[in-house]
């Protein structure tokens, strides 16, 4: 990914989003970034800051507190000649425009037969970590998942971020951008100008012979560090990080799959219809007595998540929990040393 | 009824002719789909006609150039052929066939035309309103000399997405012509229990936009507003909402009777028919009988002709459901 003599660029995934952005507005006028406080606030969690400076209020457009206008209009102005990024503060607001995202953009190519498209991305933004409550928390992806014509993608680095908001913006179909407030600070490489990461392609993270961990969004770097913890005890766990969540890139998956025949799926949605089941059912679907081992999935339980810190810790996966459930699949064969501290949390999920 | 009179009396007669026709085309052509309809030859079972509410698409479309836009609703055979959408390409979708105006994926709610800025109509009541409104943002801020006409029915203006575009194309000024069929009834809800300010034009003050209430049968009436309406988005001078006094002479739908209205309203409303009026007017500036027929004659052969059209067209295939849920392929080739 990075050029041999060029120096290592380090950022976060807020500056590599941002810069994705501003690299696609500068090429391409017809990029407009529509939104609640992206212009002169800067965007709620600071994406778009300096955007309105750069391109002027024509295309950073400070937009009313109408969700379901900013995905309707964006589509819109997409259908004409746009390409427009509409950003959606908290993904949990995302319901608000649901109408528009779900009986509009997802169908509007094929409906009309062909004759109109969408090349629009609507970014929002999910997930735990700042104790933002049972309204400003959620992980909503499976939702989106299941709306045919609808592409949905989550990120987990910066390079990614960059490389995948750039390919967003480039597609001729309606992409729902998830970014997630916990993954903002986290520092990585960051891409090149001209990368871009393609839209349905799952990327093995880490290779290992004895179970697959999928994961996607900041659930990634829980499955890599309880791939690290696994690794020094002998248990070689391959995570695979997702990125495109629909449609699903099954091939990478069920590849995994076959090689380690285990699977642990670790999100951070509440279980029932999460995405996990999906997954969990493809894979089931196709390998049926290829696998060495009952299917596991580590996820938040289905409660409603407080606005509360502490709470939420102690309801979202952890490394802990990824690395009890992969040590329950396994049956402790392979492992040794103890399991402290994962009691309370396998009570709590069954 | 109407709080504005529009001037219609000086509009020469080749106009009215021309809305005349355009009018008769869209009963006949609805005519024969309820026909077609209960001969089980349509894809759908979903069918709304906008018979008694022709003068509305008439009107609008009339002042509206090529380069325009549109969006329509459920109720839209009538501004796609207002439009200058294809009687064949009517035909063909609503019976299911590959050369129908989407495929013969969208049927009677979801017609389309992008080459004559038919942007779609639409079977979520007020879904395309936004969708209208971020066209005539694109419109306003690439400096294309455009104007965007939305229809959509009394029912969308209790919906909160009439709310969010009105007051956003307002704001920003939009060259955007919101368009209140008002048919009086939202399904079996009628007016007054919709809304306790009856008036579109007083509706419009509040957000802070120019409105008018327009005789919604009266072709000219509308044709006129529409045209003050679209000369001042061409101005620059924002939007318009402009509310149309009509009726839908039959039910919502086939499966409706209309057994929630009165019929001495319904005989009232038919007393208005907005061809018949047209057809007085012509009368009494000389447009002899002969006239009347040929229109008759010319559209019953273009109807002819497009169900013959359809009739003889490929149905829709299957093959393309799964190929064209998107427009840009996947790397992965799903």
């Amino acid at each position: 990914m990075t050029d041999t003599m060029a120096p290592i660029r380090i950022v976060t995934v807020r500056e590599a989003l941002r810069e994705a952005l501003f690299e696609e507005m500068e090429a391409d006028e017809r990029v407009i970034l529509m939104g609640e406080d992206v212009g002169r606030y800067g965007g709620a969690y600071a994406v778009s800051r300096g955007l309105l400076e750069r391109f002027g209020e024509r295309r950073v457009i400070d937009m009313p507190m109408s969700e379901a206008l900013i995905v309707g209009s964006a589509l819109g102005a997409a259908i004409v000649g746009g390409r427009p990024v509409a950003e959606i503060m908290y993904m949990d607001f995302a319901t608000l425009g649901m109408d528009q995202l779900a009986n509009q953009a997802a169908k509007l190519y094929f409906m009309f037969g062909n004759q109109l498209r969408a090349p629009m991305v609507v970014r929002v933004q999910q997930g735990v970590g700042r104790g933002a409550g049972s309204q400003h928390s959620q992980s909503l992806e499976a939702w989106f998942a299941h709306v045919p014509g609808l592409k949905v993608v989550a990120p987990s680095t910066p390079a990614d971020a960059k490389g995948l908001l750039k390919a967003s913006i480039r597609d001729d179909d309606p992409v729902l951008f998830i970014e997630h407030k916990g993954l903002y600070p986290r520092k990585g490489e960051s891409a090149k100008p001209d990368h871009t990461v393609p839209i349905g392609v799952a990327e093995v993270k880490r290779t290992g012979d004895d179970v697959t961990l999928v994961a996607w969004s900041d659930m990634v770097h829980t499955a890599l560090a309880a791939a690290d913890r696994l690794v020094q005890r002998g248990v070689g766990v391959e995570v695979v990080d997702l990125r495109t969540l629909a449609p699903l890139d099954i091939e990478t998956l069920l590849a995994s799959c076959r090689r380690t025949g285990r699977l642990v799926v670790a999100h951070e949605s509440c279980r029932t219809a999460g995405l996990g089941a999906e997954i969990v059912a493809r894979v089931a679907e196709q390998l049926h007595g290829q696998l060495r081992a009952p299917i596991r999935r580590v996820t938040t339980p289905d409660v409603i998540l407080p606005a509360n810190t502490a709470l939420e810790k102690a309801l979202v996966p952890d490394t802990d929990s990824v690395v009890a459930a992969i040590e329950n699949l396994l049956g402790g064969l392979r492992t040794h040393g103890g399991t402290s501290g994962h009691a309370a949390d396998g009570r709590r999920r069954r | 009824m109407c709080a504005t009179e529009a001037p219609a009396a000086t509009v020469d007669a080749e106009i009215l002719q021309r809305l005349y026709r355009g009018m008769v085309r869209i009963r006949r052509a609805e005519e024969r789909v309820l026909e077609l309809l209960l001969k089980n030859k349509l894809s759908s079972t979903m069918c709304h006609v906008s018979i008694g509410q022709e003068a509305v698409a008439v009107g609008v479309c009339d002042v509206l150039g090529p380069e325009d836009y549109i969006t329509s609703t459920h109720r839209g055979h009538g501004h796609f052929l207002a439009r200058g959408g294809a009687m064949g390409a009517l035909m063909a979708e609503l019976m299911g066939r590959e050369t129908g105006a989407c495929r013969g994926r969208g049927s009677s709610m979801h017609l389309v035309d992008v080459s004559i800025g038919h942007l779609g109509s639409n079977a979520i009541v007020g879904g395309h309103i936004p969708i209208a409104t971020g066209a005539a943002l694109w419109t306003a801020l690439s400096g294309q000399p455009r104007v965007v006409a939305s229809f959509f029915g009394d029912g969308a203006t209790s919906e909160g997405i009439f709310h969010e575009s009105v007051n956003f194309a307002a704001v920003q000024r939009l060259p955007i012509v919101f368009v209140v069929e008002n048919n009086h009834w939202a399904m079996s809800l009628p007016w007054s229990r919709e809304t306790a300010q009856p008036s579109i034009a007083v509706k419009a003050q509040a957000y802070g936009i120019a409105g008018v209430d327009v005789d919604g049968q009266d072709v000219l009436a509308v044709r006129a507003a529409t045209a003050e309406a679209v000369e001042r988005a061409r101005r620059g001078d924002g939007p318009t909402l402009l509310g149309s006094e009509t009726y839908r002479f039959l039910g919502h739908s086939r499966a409706d009777p209309s057994a929630y209205r009165d019929k001495s309203e319904e005989e009232r409303w038919r007393q208005r028919d907005p061809i018949a009026l047209a057809r007085d007017r012509l009368t009494a500036s000389g447009v002899a009988d002969e006239w009347y027929d040929e229109v008759e004659r010319a559209v019953a052969n273009e109807i002819t002709r497009a169900v013959e059209f359809a009739e003889s067209s490929a149905p829709a295939g299957l093959d393309e459901v799964f190929s064209d849920i998107y427009a840009t392929p996947l790397a992965g080739g799903q």
